[in-house]
């Protein structure tokens, strides 16, 4: 038998277990135990920290996905002490989940080789990773950058507030002339405290949090918190309830993938195409408001199922509008893949390698852009996904052309499912209310949201209630990416990059 | 080329005719304003106001505040009577903050007043916004932009946003206004030429939303912006957001929207 599976506790998307069944490791363990799993193929879907039982004391968690055996492997240490050795250097993908427990906990994971804060907030326990004094303040992006010294080379930072309705991160890039050396992220500015906010809950606001985490992924994390909350309850969702919450699923991917592909278009200069699916985009979103209400999916996905039931006229009207909508969309999106100055654009600009997008932990479509087969619909299926066989969107070539393409396969994989479920849906109930939540248990939900693997581990406390919430948002893991492809293109195409990944911030912030 | 030239005329024209023509219809399960029944009401009840997750409801004077509210349908689901329900009206923008309060005995709905006779001698036909999203979910960011959208083309009412704040007219603050984003928002604000205009697009701008009261957040742009309109919802509906905005320029007929308001459509 392998040794992370002697070691660790193996889980599905979307169930539960007592926490005291999950593996406690020495603190060595625990790091071989990842660098071996990561070693082994497996991901770090998510690394973090809670409050231990004794007061003062923090235990970290992992989740490592084995996507070749669609299980989760959960394991748990004490950190004590004022930090750990750090896995970074040998395990890149978990350098910003170290920094977030250095932020949180005031752990220094020793020998990190980039130890900056990730959100600009205090730390929870009173212990400053960076002995901050608590009196003084802490201003976001303040702090070291690294900087390329040498003649001609010079420092471009761009935001907070940057010049489009969208939203503030701060960006430093290293130039040498127009030619881009190293890019450096630093976010934050979006921190609303949703993690901490969740402790003890659920509460009336638990699910709002989640609806609005990243708002334009509004059912992702809304139906991966609902999934936690039925995981802790034993709820059994009925398969219509599931279907629907599918639909809306893929109803959010074509809407923002439409929506990329026509700004993708805009950035270089190919209008036509950005003005289709601006118009485009929006028709999408009026299918999930003729569902719910609301146009981002607000109010429709709730613990034990989902608030709106879709009758057949309702089903036929959304075939109806699928069938123009889907045509449209296909017209207005091949005018890109037939005209050259686009492709041009496109071809070549801003490639990640396979080998970096496995080292960086890189999720969703620019994974998969860069030939990995990961997608939560097919490596850890969830909800509908375990009966319909989602066909994983690949290409290779891992650039701003790989990604757009990948997105197009998608919007055709996405309508084809929609299509298929509107007109089969299962009969019966859309709601069962859950009752209260299971004490002292551990949980683990997953979906793809159309940016990637979003990733919620909850545990709870003896009363039942949440005694840690943590969400791992796909921008979590792919904004290195983007700062990766950055490096030896023109400054002037980082607006392209930029968009090919349109990563969330608020996601990221929390 | 041809191609190009063929798909355009497919795709066809696509500008809706607002204001000029009826606003395009929305969905039958559209949330608009909420109205508390009081016929059906129970007196000594608070399960809307328990359930409702941002405090908008204040069961005993009955009032909804639009600011605050989500547009969630908690507090309807709890009520036992079925008193509380949303209406289709998308026209939910108001000039004061107490303005969005909705109360059983607020027989005139007030809407959103235009700016004074200066100010719409300058902004009437040309508004510059700078747009500064400060903890914003990027809903209210998506459903602002896509008025520069073909369906809505806001630039047609001479209404744009900017790059710079040094070429705006005003701002438009979406979020509740995280701490990590007030010198940014604050430097912005300082950087836009007098005069200027403060838009709250959202119940997080408008009152903190699901944020209120964190200590991570502000808790709305009021506490340090003075705001010249209120744009309440979770996100605004794209209409909900351009009827504030031509109401803020005198841009709609102003007899015909008095008829159609007292009839609740």
């Amino acid at each position: 038998m392998n040794t992370t599976e002697t070691r660790l506790a193996p889980l599905v998307n979307g169930l539960s277990l007592p926490v005291d069944t999950i593996p406690l490791l020495r603190i060595e363990d625990f790091r071989q135990a990842i660098l071996a799993a990561v070693r082994d193929g497996q991901r770090v879907s998510s690394l973090f920290g809670a409050k231990g039982d004794a007061a003062g004391t923090t235990v970290l968690y992992v989740v490592l996905a084995d996507d070749e055996k669609n299980i989760v492997n959960i394991g748990r240490t004490h950190a004590s002490g004022t930090g750990f050795e750090s896995m970074t250097p040998l395990c890149p993908q978990v350098h910003l989940f170290e920094r977030e427990i250095a932020e949180q906990f005031g752990l220094r994971p020793e020998g990190h080789p980039w130890l900056k804060p990730v959100r600009y907030c205090r730390s929870w326990t009173g212990t400053d990773a960076w002995d901050r004094l608590a009196s003084a303040p802490i201003e976001p992006a303040v702090g070291d950058f690294y900087r390329v010294e040498g003649e001609q080379v010079h420092e471009v930072a761009v935001g907070p507030v940057h010049a489009g309705v969208i939203e503030p991160g701060h960006f430093r890039f290293q130039c040498h002339g127009e030619e881009v050396f190293h890019l450096e992220i630093a976010l934050g500015f979006q921190h609303r405290g949703i993690e901490k906010a969740m402790e003890a809950g659920p509460s009336t606001r638990s699910l709002h949090y989640m609806e609005t985490a990243a708002g334009d992924t509004t059912i992702a994390h809304a139906t991966t918190y609902c999934q936690i909350v039925e995981a802790f309850s034993h709820t059994q969702k009925t398969a219509r309830a599931q279907v629907l919450r599918g639909v809306a699923l893929e109803l959010e991917r074509l809407a923002n993938h439409v929506g990329d592909l026509g700004a993708l278009s805009g950035d270089v200069g190919f209008l036509p195409v950005a003005s289709f699916c601006g118009r485009l985009r929006g028709e999408y979103l009026n299918m999930t408001a003729l569902v719910c209400g609301s146009r981002f999916g607000r109010s429709l996905v709730r613990p034990g199922g989902v608030r709106f039931d879709v009758d057949q006229s309702m089903a036929e009207e959304l075939l109806r509008r699928l069938d123009v909508i889907s045509r449209e969309t296909a017209d207005a999106v091949n005018l890109l893949w037939s005209n050259q100055s686009v492709m041009a654009r496109f071809e070549d600009t801003g490639p990640l390698s396979r080998e970096t997008a496995v080292e960086l932990g890189i999720v969703g479509p620019a994974a998969r852009a860069s030939g990995l087969v990961r997608d939560i619909r097919y490596t850890q299926p969830g909800g509908i996904f375990r009966f319909y066989q989602m066909p994983v969107s690949t290409c290779d070539s891992g650039d701003v052309f790989a990604r757009a393409f990948v997105r197009w396969l998608e919007i055709q994989q996405s309508t084809t499912f929609i299509r298929e479920q509107l007109k089969s849906i299962p009969k019966g109930e859309v709601m069962r209310v859950p009752g209260p939540l299971e004490p002292d248990s551990f949980s683990i939900a997953f979906n793809e949201g159309w940016r990637g693997e979003i990733c919620h581990a909850a545990i709870t406390d003896g009363e039942g209630k949440f005694a840690r919430y943590k969400v791992v948002d796909p921008s979590f893991h792919n904004w290195a990416g983007l700062a990766q492809v950055l490096r030896n293109q023109g400054i002037s195409d980082f607006p392209l990059c930029n968009k090919s990944f349109n990563l969330s911030y608020c996601g990221h912030d929390l | 080329m041809f191609k190009e030239i063929l798909v355009r005329m497919k795709q066809g024209h696509r500008t809706i005719r607002f204001p000029r023509a009826a606003p395009p219809a929305l969905p039958d399960r559209f949330r608009g304003r909420p109205r508390i029944d009081v016929e059906k009401c129970g007196a000594s009840c608070h399960a809307c106001a328990d359930a409702c997750p941002v405090a908008a409801i204040d069961s005993g004077t009955r009032t909804i505040d639009l600011g605050k509210c989500l547009f969630c349908t908690d507090c309807s689901d709890a009520c036992p009577e079925g008193a509380i329900s949303f209406d289709k009206d998308y026209r939910l923008a108001a000039s004061h903050r107490s303005d969005l309060l909705v109360g059983v005995d607020q027989r005139e709905t007030v809407l959103a007043a235009e700016l004074d006779r200066r100010m719409k001698r300058l902004f009437g036909r040309s508004l510059k916004l700078r747009q500064v999203s400060a903890g914003g979910c990027n809903a209210c960011e998506a459903d602002v932009n896509v008025l520069g959208t073909i369906g809505w083309d806001l630039g047609r009412f001479g209404i744009q946003f900017v790059a710079s704040p040094r070429h705006a007219d005003g701002l438009l603050v979406t979020g509740p206004l995280t701490r990590n984003m007030e010198l940014a928002l604050k430097k912005t604000w300082d950087a836009v030429p007098d005069p200027k205009i403060v838009i709250a697009v959202g119940a997080c701008a408008i009152a903190g939303g699901p944020y209120a009261g964190h200590e991570q957040v502000r808790s709305g742009i009021e506490s340090i912006l003075p705001v010249d309109l209120y744009i309440p919802g979770c996100p605004p509906h794209p209409l909900t957001t351009l009827d504030g905005l031509l109401r803020l320029l005198g841009r709609l007929e102003r007899g015909k929207e008095r008829k159609s308001v007292s009839a609740g459509t």
